[in-house]
């Protein structure tokens, strides 16, 4: 546990029937599990319908509000490029960081979107100074076998900046996923850790400043 | 003892059962739908979906003076559907505990309006009891119990989606079983108005008791601070409260009916200025104006619309400006929920765009039947609004107008709306969109669904017996895949002369017997496929277009609903002849 009374704040974002809340839940109870006030919020009712869904989780010594306030988060973790976009103002723009899917999904509610869907968000993004690391999250899912597992690359990938011990994560896996499929989620945990940790995403990490 | 990460619904759930809850009933409705989910799994209560929330309402009131503790749960608006027993409940007032959740919610995140329930139950003169995280949703359900026991009342909890809807840790009990009581026959006070008269001052009695009650009751709390600044505050806004002005004195209310006049005078007696930090109406700080306090500020700094946050009471204190939405070379986009892949709904919606009808929708998934690309349902009000919307569209001389209603909102509100209907010898075009579930609230069954709230088979309501018997003279069944079918029932039913139903049948995508089947999913094959692109414009999720523009099927999402086959003129959609994949 940190000393300070520092909470963390994290927000979740992706597309109903991406796995967001699993994400989520999977992390404030790592948290819960290392002794941390946790508190986490999400809007249910429609989100199975492929409309964006946001998950705010925070934790700390001391937690009041479950909701994250935007320009407060310490991490973003997108699952969809245009749902980290639409979230990215909720991270802290000086110290915050910003892991997102290098995966698009094609608004299907939405007139013309498959000619307006923003394109370069992370470009976008790191333009007005945020911290952004790129993973390709779905196509390692994909590779262990199938790409729903996206999520659990992404909280691998965010394991290695929160301040929880990787047992703390493992042993929350073993709880919470079901057996059938806790090998290869497993697999696509250690997939996101790894992709975060290569050189390539430590220098995104660490941008070098003016 | 052990503590959870529990859900403010799965807290009121789990409270109830600590607190000897024996009956518990509701209607399925965001964001209350949870607690009975989660409680209908302890076998020690009673719990049930019921057709609405009036009957629920009155079932719960029915327990309570048998003497059984008793659960009713409701979105805010449900509370609207049972606001007749409600009212009238008070009266005679309850044996055993009685209490009703209305989950509001603000910011209408799955709501027609936005609406204060506290100012239903200071009609109906019953306590408001508002808890402030998780572990007050458990703890509260009891307090309100014994509450309602000791002085005789129904008790409402009021919550709002941040709190129904958001995790903290919770310590856990055990069951305590309630007082043994039972019910006793009293002419004066559970029958006829000429008694009633009687139990009118009553009503007020009890409420100058409970206004005693809530001065020195310890869930209304000051917390002391900064004389400078004090607040006043309920519900999940005391967190963000304590969140953002740490130092301020701050006044919980656990209770927000009946107000504590002397308590709330004390405390803005030793602040200069009070804030009042309340989600939804000004109705603590109306009151707070009412007793003649004047240092305070509310909602004309807060707002009155929408959902609280910690940011956005900094920004109306100034205290920090908040961060706004990217933009300026890039647009953000919106992305509305949609139909899922394989929806029956989708045939329904394609047919009546193609018929170019005006359609009265109701409540449920399928309000998104008014979204790009169909926009075909041009109006939504509430439950079971569709059949009278249609029906009057249709004296105002609207031609060609189709009432389009779920299975479950049928049973809710539709079937005295079709009785009518008949009877007034409207014309009534409408579509029961029959699934099997409550969908949009996640699959909740329902009296013609064929099972009850654990999933055990239960008598199952024959909607078209129910509309022959209503006197409707042409009913069609169609399978809701089928997209001719769909087409030629709706045609026929528009050119029929008197009321017409057809009754789309398929089963929800979500149900875990669809969810969990094996499929042979269908795919494309690109030697016959013309790219004429017809199969897109089913708008199914699980088709896309692949880097050679040819349509693709996702082989873990397709649920060989078999629509787009059905669409496509080359014959180049068919069944991959493999082994059928398990969908999860």
């Amino acid at each position: 546990m940190t000393e300070d009374g520092k909470v963390f704040s994290l927000l979740f974002a992706g597309v109903g029937g991406q796995g967001v809340l699993l994400g989520a839940e999977i992390t404030a109870l790592a948290a819960v599990s290392e002794g941390y006030d946790v508190k986490q919020t999400e809007v249910h009712g429609v989100s199975q319908r492929g409309g964006s869904v946001e998950t705010h989780v925070r934790f700390g010594a001391r937690v009041w509000s479950p909701v994250v306030t935007p320009g407060k988060a310490d991490l973003v973790v997108g699952l969809e490029l245009l749902e980290a976009l639409r979230f990215a103002h909720f991270a802290d723009l000086r110290e915050g960081l910003i892991l997102v899917n290098q995966h698009e999904i094609i608004p299907g509610s939405v007139k013309n979107a498959e000619q307006d869907y923003p394109h370069g968000s992370v470009e976008f993004m790191r333009s007005r100074g945020y911290r952004v690391l790129p993973l390709e999250a779905s196509r390692l899912a994909r590779d262990l076998g199938d790409a729903r597992m996206a999520n659990v690359v992404m909280i691998g990938a965010a394991s290695i900046v929160l301040p929880l011990p990787h047992d703390a994560w493992l042993e929350t896996l073993h709880r919470r996923i079901p057996e059938r499929f806790r090998q290869p989620n497993l697999e696509a945990f250690a997939a996101g850790r790894e992709a975060a940790c290569d050189a390539e995403a430590l220098r995104a990490l660490r941008p070098e400043r003016s | 003892m052990k503590r959870e990460l529990l859900l403010g619904n799965q807290a009121i759930a789990r409270g109830a059962w600590e607190a000897g809850v024996q009956f518990a009933a509701g209607y399925p409705g965001t964001p209350s739908t949870e607690i009975l989910e989660i409680l209908s799994r302890y076998p020690e209560v009673h719990s049930q979906w019921s057709a609405n929330e009036k009957v629920a309402f009155e079932q719960g009131m029915g327990a309570a003076i048998g003497g059984l503790r008793t659960l009713v749960t409701m979105k805010h608006v449900g509370l609207n559907v049972a606001a007749d027993p409600f009212m009238v409940f008070p009266y005679a007032g309850t044996n055993a505990g009685f209490l009703v959740i209305s989950a509001d919610d603000p910011g209408m995140h799955s709501s027609q309006n936005e609406q204060d329930n506290r100012y239903l139950a200071r009609m109906a003169k019953v306590p408001v009891i508002e808890p402030s995280d998780a572990q007050e949703c458990k703890d509260f359900v009891k307090l309100a119990l014994d509450l309602s026991e000791s002085f005789g009342t129904p008790v409402m909890m009021r919550t709002t989606t941040r709190l129904a809807h958001h995790k903290s840790l919770v310590s856990l009990g055990e069951r305590q079983e309630g007082p043994k009581r039972t019910f006793e026959r009293d002419a004066r006070r559970f029958s006829v108005p000429i008694y009633r008269r009687l139990l009118r001052p009553q009503v007020e009695a009890r409420l100058e008791r409970l206004k005693q009650y809530v001065e020195s009751v310890p869930i209304n709390r000051v917390e002391p601070g900064d004389s400078r600044i004090g607040v006043v505050t309920s519900g999940v806004a005391y967190q963000y409260v304590k969140e953002i002005l740490p130092h301020a004195g701050v006044l919980r209310l656990g209770i927000s009916y009946p107000l504590p006049a002397a308590l709330l005078r004390d405390f803005c007696e030793r602040h200069e200025t009070v804030y009042v930090v309340e989600e939804g109406e000004a109705f603590i700080e109306d009151f707070m104006r009412s007793v003649g306090i004047a240092n305070l500020q509310g909602k004309d700094r807060f707002g009155v619309i929408g959902e609280y946050s910690p940011g956005r009471l900094a920004a109306a204190l100034d205290l920090e400006e908040l961060p706004q939405p990217l933009n300026g070379d890039i647009t953000i986009m919106p992305r509305p929920p949609m139909f899922c892949v394989g929806c029956g709904h989708r045939t329904v919606f394609s047919a009546l765009r193609q018929l170019k009808v005006t359609v009265a929708g109701d409540i449920g998934c399928y309000t998104m039947g008014a979204l790009p690309p169909y926009e075909a349902s041009h109006t939504t009000f509430c439950m079971g609004a569709s059949i009278g919307t249609a029906v009057g569209l249709e004296r105002a001389g609207q031609e060609r107008v189709v009432a389009v209603i779920g299975d479950s909102t049928f049973v809710h509100a539709g079937i005295p709306a079709l009785v009518d209907a008949v009877y007034n010898r409207s014309q009534l075009t409408l579509v029961i969109l029959d699934n099997s579930t409550t969908g949009m609230t996640g699959g909740q069954p329902h009296p013609a669904s064929g099972k009850s709230i654990t999933g055990a088979e239960a008598p199952k309501l024959n909607l078209q017996a129910m509309c022959a018997a209503s006197g409707v003279g042409q009913i069609q069944v169609v399978d809701t895949w089928d997209r001719r079918g769909v087409m030629s029932a709706l045609r026929r039913a528009l050119a029929h002369p008197g009321p017409a139903v057809v009754i789309a049948q398929g089963l929800c995508q979500q149900l875990p017997e669809m969810k969990y089947r094996e499929v042979v999913p269908f795919y494309v094959d690109e030697s016959l496929c013309t790219q004429c692109e017809a199969c897109f414009k089913v708008w199914c999720p699980a088709i896309l277009r692949n880097e050679r523009n040819f349509p693709e099927i996702v082989p873990g999402q397709c649920t060989a609903c078999t629509v787009c086959a059905q669409v496509c003129p080359a014959e180049a959609i068919y069944p991959f002849a493999r082994e059928p994949l398990l969908r999860a």
